[in-house]
């Protein structure tokens, strides 16, 4: 029993329509880890979500959440998961005091065992002086928090959250990260979403999901060695200089070059193995350019989606085409 | 069952302390309306502006007028010297009902010769031209018959006439149309609270995404359904309320049956309203298209329900779909109660049938409304 996996997607399809919004969706996430679920603007993962909380039904495939199925025993897991939605979800003209009550309530808390819980989750996320200001006048930040805070009253063992760093600060993001982990230690289970890499990075695993289908699973230095990333024969540098945009335009006409992405003051690039730094500082200084900085790196876990992302598209362009 | 039925009433009466505008709507609103048709829509028929043009200046002729005006119903505001301007007084509006005397009037009169004058009704306003038409046959009628009794040699005809009508209005004697409106009111006000404050607040959830992390907890359904509808329920009461209220101080519309069973017999309307309410919420996708719908349930509600028309003159097909609307049945009630003094006797047929509507709809609602997205 204790083996179960907390989460199992089993060839969960979900379609609006005609339209397929998660397409035979399957993997586990095992009893205290942090699944990092990312994927483009789209790609279904918030629908993912929504499937596994009960709030729409799958097309077909099933989902179970520590052992139990969501679809016949939603009434009983729902007093198990905690779910942070990727918009505000709580009453605006509530006070943040009045929406963990009301929650509370919902979850069957009342009198002493309200107050303590509230409490704990108050100090947990530390919205002590914001207790008594409507949610809808609260920053996105404390809005994060607070949404957070009810969904951790009820003490649940799994909890997904929808894009809970979107739109907040570098400080804040790092105190919820810190607070996962705290959960995360405790034994809850932590389904995550999220744009930002770094987050990714902290996951213990990640899956990666494109145009509705999971075309990536594994733990970020798994999913850095998996060959669509690394082609033998390449290898992966890392240029910075005064102009990244020419670079970037240098090494996309510029035969060895594989692949160029352009990562914020820098640009990554695969290229073929026979070439070194010197070599790309030569190719670089004919063309006027003073590469400041010219490194082989591993991938990194946005190199790996990317890279994913490009073979995919890729590859639907050729089923298209033919 | 009713998991989380504590805390729905616990957030609802935050959000109405919050919003009063709510309440404005649902208390306000009914009181203008009320004002509306109490007063500015007052179907009586009096003082009808009149036209006349006396071609032959003689005292019969004289006599004619003033026969008129003693009924209450006309109103002699302009006298012309031409038949031409008895008409543009009636084209233009300021006149409804022109009546040109001729030349020689007097003289037939006097003579007993059969005589005649001419009464123009304005037709664009049919109460007040049937109203019209009927009062000036009458005077014709009776002027005709006292003289031709005063021939035969009757003393004070007026007194002898060999039949005399004696008609008494039961249950609204003074004829005025607020007694037949107010008491309706009642139930067109009651639905729209009901309808299309239900479908809103519901629709607003689903709008903002409020009810997703609502329907991720072990909230029970009927436990949202009954405390969202609850203050909608308690509001609609106080409304019939205030509106009886002011029908019976303000407009001195006695209530001749008893309030008590009265306010029993809101119950099935009431609850029919908020389950329309409630099918509505699980169709619409947005605030803008639940009050659509809502507005869409108000027209036959106050068109065919016998509202504003008698049933009684509806076409044949009219007739058969206004039974379908729930109004129809709440205003046999509420008027019968308030004008008839009619008891459960009479009224139990029609509150039946309002349970068998809230009954329907509550399946349709129950069927529909799952807690999902989508
Ligand atoms: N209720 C719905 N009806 C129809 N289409 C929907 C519905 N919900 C989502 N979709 C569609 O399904 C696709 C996946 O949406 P989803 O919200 O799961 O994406 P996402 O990966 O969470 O994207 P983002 O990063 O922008 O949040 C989108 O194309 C979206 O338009
Ligand atoms: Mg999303």
């Amino acid at each position: 029993m204790h083996e179960e996996p907390a989460i199992v997607v089993d060839h969960i399809t979900r379609k609006f329509g005609t339209f397929t919004a998660v397409n035979d969706v399957s993997f586990n996430v095992k009893r205290g880890e942090i699944f990092g679920f990312l994927g483009p603007n789209g790609s279904g993962k918030s629908t993912l979500i929504r499937v596994l909380c009960g709030l729409l039904a799958p097309t077909s495939g099933a989902g179970k959440l520590n052992g139990l199925n969501v679809v016949d025993d939603i009434e009983t897991i729902r007093q198990t998961i905690g779910y942070m939605a990727q918009g505000f979800t709580l009453y605006d003209d509530l006070t943040a005091k009045e929406n963990i009550t009301f929650y509370g309530m919902v979850y069957g808390l009342f009198r002493n065992r309200l107050k303590d819980r509230t409490d704990a989750v108050v100090d947990l996320v530390g919205i002590e002086d914001y207790m008594d200001r409507q949610a809808g006048a609260l920053s996105g930040g404390w809005k994060r928090r607070l949404a957070l805070a009810c969904a951790l009253l009820h003490e649940p063992t799994i909890i997904f959250l929808d894009e809970p760093t979107a739109g907040i600060d570098p400080v804040a993001r790092r105190e919820l990260w810190d607070l996962l982990f705290e959960l995360a230690d405790q034994d809850v289970t932590l389904f995550v979403t999220t744009h930002y890499m770094d987050e990714a990075e902290r996951c213990t695993r990640v899956g990666y999901i494109y145009m509705s289908n999971l075309i990536a699973l594994g733990t970020p230095s798994e999913l850095k060695q998996i060959p669509e990333v690394r082609p033998p024969g390449t290898r992966r540098f890392e240029v910075d200089a005064q102009d990244i945009t020419r670079v970037h335009g240098i090494f996309k006409r510029w035969e060895p070059v594989r692949d160029s992405t352009i990562f914020g003051a820098t640009v990554h690039a695969l290229v073929e193995e026979t070439l070194d730094a010197e070599g790309i500082r030569k190719q670089l200084r004919t063309n006027g350019i003073e590469a400041r900085l010219v490194r082989e790196i591993e991938p990194t876990l946005e190199d790996v989606f990317v890279t994913l992302t490009r073979y995919h598209e890729a590859r639907d362009e050729e089923r298209m085409v033919s | 069952m009713f998991r989380g039925f504590r805390a729905i009433i616990y957030k609802e009466f935050i959000h109405m302390r919050r919003d009063p505008i709510t309440i404005f709507v649902a208390l306000v609103i009914p009181l203008i309306q009320l004002i509306i048709f109490g007063y500015a829509v007052d179907m009586d028929v009096k003082n009808i502006p009149t036209v006349i043009c006396d071609q032959d200046r003689t005292a019969e002729s004289r006599a004619l007028p003033s026969s008129f005006e003693n009924t209450g119903y006309f109103h002699v505001l302009y006298e012309v010297e031409n038949p031409d301007d008895v008409y543009s007084r009636l084209r233009s509006g300021e006149a409804k009902i022109g009546i040109i005397i001729p030349p020689g009037f007097g003289d037939d009169r006097f003579a007993s010769t059969p005589t005649q004058a001419q009464v123009l009704i304005d037709g664009s306003d049919i109460t007040v031209a049937n109203q019209a038409l009927n009062i000036a046959n009458a005077i014709g009628l009776r002027v005709s018959l006292t003289e031709r009794a005063r021939q035969i040699g009757v003393e004070n005809p007026d007194e002898q006439m060999p039949l005399e009508i004696l008609p008494r209005l039961l249950f609204n004697p003074t004829m005025k149309s607020a007694n037949f409106m107010v008491p309706g009111l009642i139930g067109v006000l009651l639905w729209i609270v009901t309808v299309f404050l239900t479908a809103v607040a519901i629709v607003r959830e689903r709008e903002k995404g409020t009810i997703e992390q609502l329907f991720v907890t072990p909230l029970a359904k009927l436990a949202f359904i009954v405390g969202k509808l609850m203050p909608f329920a308690i509001l609609g009461m106080i409304e019939s309320a205030v509106v009886l209220l002011a029908s019976r101080y303000f407009f001195g519309i006695p209530i001749n049956g008893s309030v008590i069973l009265l306010a029993f017999l809101i119950v099935p309307y009431l609850l029919t309203g908020l389950m329309v309410g409630l099918v509505i919420s699980t169709i619409a996708t947005n605030q803008a298209q639940a009050l659509q719908f809502s507005a869409m349930t108000m027209l036959p509600s106050v068109i065919l329900s016998g509202f504003m028309f008698p049933r009684a003159s509806m076409p044949f097909i009219i007739y058969v779909l206004s039974f379908f609307v729930p109004l129809t049945h709440f205003l046999e009630i509420v008027r019968g109660i308030i004008l008839r003094g009619a008891m459960w006797a009479d009224l139990w047929d029609e509150t039946l049938i309002l349970v068998g509507f809230f009954s329907f709809f509550l399946t349709v609602a129950v069927k529909r409304f799952k807690k999902q997205l989508g």
